[in-house]
């Protein structure tokens, strides 16, 4: 998953920033602080050893084949972060769905690469694989934050600030404002409330998946105008699954979506330097 | 360091090979046993079962209430209990007789008395038990019976969505109502009650638990924001009872000073005693959140969860009961959930104490996949009992929540709604209309045989369980006096399933019947430990378990081929024990507690009591 949302922004920061903290860390932090919320007030991992798996697949997967591939020992913020969302996105009272997961999501990385770019967010490759393979073993999560609406409150306020700081706001924000109108939408549609439709972007795994997942640096077209019309389409592809009820709808656009539009701009990217040498 | 073309091919076909793994491993998983002749079950699992309600003269199918129009829209996933059996030989004849509850508005509850000959009559009407569901006294959601004043005939506890109800047994030829004079509240929603002596005083005490807030009326609804704040975290539904007997036909009601106060939704409530200790500790599986486990420290509770381990990870628990499933003299807790391919993925749990932890240190791990019991569906009763008498219990689980339309399917909107913030899925207006889809309908169900060493094989399909109907309560007993399980399964909207159990003559069995004397006369909490070939099992008599349900009094033990059997240890809830030394296979051992000692008798199976 967001395999270092903040990475390409560090990039751009004073060196003396950087000496003062490393951007790097923003999003593992944050994603750490989510699951010990998540986790230690609402108990929402299966198991903390399950998680725990997750996470150590993901980091050794990244060793290992950073040094096969790279002849060095990569920074490790990226497999980190990839783990841990598998750990909480994906549900599953076995234990091997975890280390599969993270281990694809991190091979997705190596092997499913075009120009040198990957094209699939790799946590959302390794939790759709998991999905869409072995329903009867693995669910996403699907649960809310308690009772309460102040964690959900801080957490939006505080990763909208993170995102912010890593100037990758406007991808969140038009999703979140694509989905609500898509919700109003459905409803109209379907004659459903409209609550319903409101519903799931109100639970956990919608945070995860605006904050991380589609805000990736590497697996986005790298025009902000172009982020934001993928996002819509992210948001448009997962209404049509929803109204074909898709239950896991927003990852499935998401493995649908973002790869095609990586394509795309790759494919742009070929012929305009194809234009440029002639 | 490989930086080349052939690394690369050799992490593809990696890659590959790890996407492909789902798929053989699923193929693998595929081993349940499939559909054969009654003669080759028998010898093969040793057991099949044969459908018999028609046979047996038991028509009775289940309705459900239709409750407030404004729940008209989701109204088969809210009135979707009350299908509830019960196992009771009210008359003392020797034979079990089975109570059933209904509940359409105006429907009428049944108790089947056993003809001995293979029939059934009902004499709810006559003995004052069938017409409870009246209008404005809502409906029946399950009983459970225990002798509460020691006359020596079950009492019948009805539990309502509504007034709750105490009838007492006129020496079973009438039941008295006498809810007031116990001091009953006016109107519980309760989905679980178990009758058990919780300061072993030598009468009978009965937990209530609530499901739906106490001061909804699901007929009259003063708004919609009744239902469930989250699907794992609720604590807005009913609250709890623990009424204590005072010996004169009144009950006191004293959970918050006994240590329960609780307002998670509870649905299945086993008591047992689980450290060891005498007192019957209380297990509670709650729907929309986690489970709870309290301690009794001789009439005080504290609530262990947590450092036991079986309240931690929220899930919809739906039943819970005890059984010794490694013959380790241990109780394992049995708690269903649910799991639907491709949405949720919950599992059952079993909940197994640790090796080396025991007492007020004892902690319990979830075996649930290890010993292949994980899966089951929309699951709601289940119970532990040797069904092919070879010296293991195994497990009766049913599984179906809402069968209507086969082809089109709620899941995607209830999966919706179920993630959604408090104030969203607290309020049934919120929820998409159901428009005659099913959720989870048209469940297999699963009889989970034990190999003793810690695996079960789903055997259902092979032995006869093949019905499809929205399994709610499960009962074990034995119908004929044949030393043999059967099954009896009420169903939401559906028929009562007789299950005859026809088990191979090889394996034997034994039998144990308890009375109470300084304990209660049901002997509810009774305990009987039974050595034989280097085995040991523990069973106790229960005051209800499993979903909606009370298996038979009588103590089952099957023990497997040519079995020699060292003892049986009883130890009475009052602190007494009473050991048999070479007990007799194929009887039924009659044990009554005396003050100093206890006494026994022997009777045939299918002989009828004196007197």
């Amino acid at each position: 998953m967001s395999d270092s949302t903040i990475r390409s922004a560090a990039l751009d920061v004073p060196v003396r920033s950087r000496l003062r903290f490393d951007n790097r860390y923003i999003a593992p932090l944050f994603i750490t602080f989510i699951l010990l919320v998540g986790h230690l007030f609402y108990g929402i991992l299966e198991s903390y050893e399950r998680t725990a798996l997750a996470i150590v697949a993901a980091i050794v997967t990244e060793l290992v084949l950073g040094r096969i591939f790279y002849g060095k020992w990569l920074n490790l913020s990226s497999a980190y972060i990839s783990g841990i969302s598998v750990g909480i996105l994906l549900r599953s009272p076995a234990f091997w769905p975890y280390a599969l997961a993270s281990v694809l999501s991190i091979m997705s990385k190596y092997v499913l690469r075009v120009k040198g770019r990957h094209l699939w967010n790799p946590s959302n490759f390794g939790i759709c694989v998991l999905l869409f393979l072995a329903p009867e073993t693995v669910a996403s999560l699907s649960v809310q934050w308690g009772n309460f609406k102040w964690p959900l409150i801080v957490i939006w306020v505080l990763g909208s600030l993170i995102i912010y700081r890593a100037k990758r706001f406007h991808i969140s924000a038009t999703y979140v404002a694509s989905f609500f109108a898509f919700a109003f939408l459905r409803s109209w549609i379907t004659g459903d409330p409209v609550q319903a439709e409101i519903a799931p972007i109100t639970g956990p795994m919608y945070q995860l998946f605006v904050f991380f997942m589609i805000t990736d640096p590497k697996t986005t077209v790298r025009s902000k105008k172009w982020q934001c019309i993928v996002v819509l389409f992210v948001a448009f592809v997962e209404m049509l699954l929803r109204l074909n009820q898709v239950v896991h709808a927003p990852l499935y656009s998401l493995f649908l979506v973002g790869p095609t539009a990586m394509l795309i701009e790759i494919w742009l990217e070929s012929r305009r330097k194809v234009a440029v040498v002639v | 360091m490989l930086r080349g073309k052939t690394a690369r091919i050799i992490l593809l076909i990696i890659f590959v090979a790890l996407i492909a793994t789902p798929l053989v491993l699923r193929r693998l998983s595929q081993t349940r046993a499939v559909k054969t002749d009654p003669s080759s079950s028998l010898s093969r699992y040793g057991f099949y079962f044969q459908e018999v309600s028609q046979t047996s003269n038991i028509n009775f199918k289940h309705q459900a209430p239709t409750l407030d129009h404004q729940l008209d829209h989701i109204m088969p996933q809210v009135a979707s209990m009350g299908a509830a059996v019960s196992v009771v030989d009210f008359n003392r004849d020797g034979w079990s007789d089975l109570y059933v509850t209904n509940s359409g508005e105006g429907s009428k509850n049944a108790l089947f008395k056993n003809s001995h000959d293979g029939s059934f009559t009902d004499v709810a009407a006559d003995l004052g038990i069938a017409n409870v569901n009246q209008s404005g006294s809502g409906v029946s959601m399950g009983s459970v019976w225990g002798d509460y004043d020691n006359d020596g005939y079950e009492d019948l506890f009805l539990y309502k969505w509504g007034r709750p109800e105490l009838f007492h047994n006129d020496a079973g030829q009438k039941f008295s109502r006498v809810s007031e004079k116990a001091g009953l509240p006016a109107w519980v929603n309760a989905n679980t009650a178990v009758w058990f002596d919780y300061d072993r005083d030598g009468r009978l005490d009965l937990f209530l638990g609530g499901y739906y807030a106490e001061d909804v009326d699901l007929w009259h609804l003063k708004n919609t924001k009744m239902m469930p704040e989250s699907f794992e975290y609720a604590k807005n539904g009913g609250r709890k009872y623990l009424f204590r007997n005072l010996g004169d036909g009144s009950f006191e009601e004293i959970s918050q000073k006994a240590g329960i106060d609780t307002r998670r939704w509870a649905l299945a409530a086993i008591v047992a005693d689980l450290r060891g200790t005498g007192n019957q500790d209380l297990f509670i599986a709650n729907d929309y959140g986690i489970s709870e486990l309290y301690f009794n420290d001789r009439g005080q509770f504290r609530e262990a969860g947590k450092d036991t381990g079986v309240g931690f990870s929220p899930k919809s628990g739906m039943n819970a009961s005890v059984g010794d499933i490694l013959n380790q003299g241990r109780y394992s807790i049995y708690v269903s959930n649910i799991s639907e391919e491709g949405v949720l993925i919950q599992g059952n749990n079993l909940w197994m104490p640790r090796e080396g932890t025991g007492g007020d240190a004892i902690k319990y791990d979830n075996l649930a996949r290890a010993m292949d019991v994980e899966i089951g569906g929309w699951s709601f009763g289940a119970q532990f009992g040797d069904l092919n008498n070879d010296g293991t219990l195994d497990l009766y689980l049913v599984n179906g929540y809402v069968s209507a339309d086969r082809n089109l399917n709620y899941w995607y909107d209830f999966s919706k709604i179920a993630g959604g913030n408090s104030t969203i899925i607290s309020d049934a207006a919120h929820w998409p209309a159901m428009d005659g889809r099913s959720l989870s309908g048209y469940q297999q169900k699963k009889v989970w045989l034990n190999d003793g060493l810690g695996k079960f094989v789903d055997v259902a399909q092979a032995v006869g369980a093949s019905d499809v109907f929205d399994g709610r309560a499960v009962a074990l007993v034995d119908l004929w006096n044949r030393g043999v399980l059967d099954v009896v399964v009420a169903n939401q909207r559906g028929p009562l399933l007789i299950y005859k159990n026809n088990v191979g003559q090889e394996n034997k069995w034994i039998d144990f019947e308890l009375e109470g004397a300084s304990s209660n006369r049901s002997a509810i909490g009774a305990e009987v430990k039974l050595f034989w070939d280097g085995h040991q099992q523990v069973q106790q008599v229960s005051g209800g378990s499993g979903f909606c349900s009370q298996n038979q009094r009588r103590l089952h033990f099957g023990l497997g081929k040519n079995p020699q059997i060292d003892r049986a240890e009883i130890r009475w809830p009052s602190g007494n024990v009473f050991t048999i030394q070479k007990p007799v296979a194929g009887q039924v051992y009659k044990i009554k507690e005396e003050v100093q000692s206890s006494s026994f008798s022997l009777r045939s199976p299918k002989e009828q009591p004196k007197g």
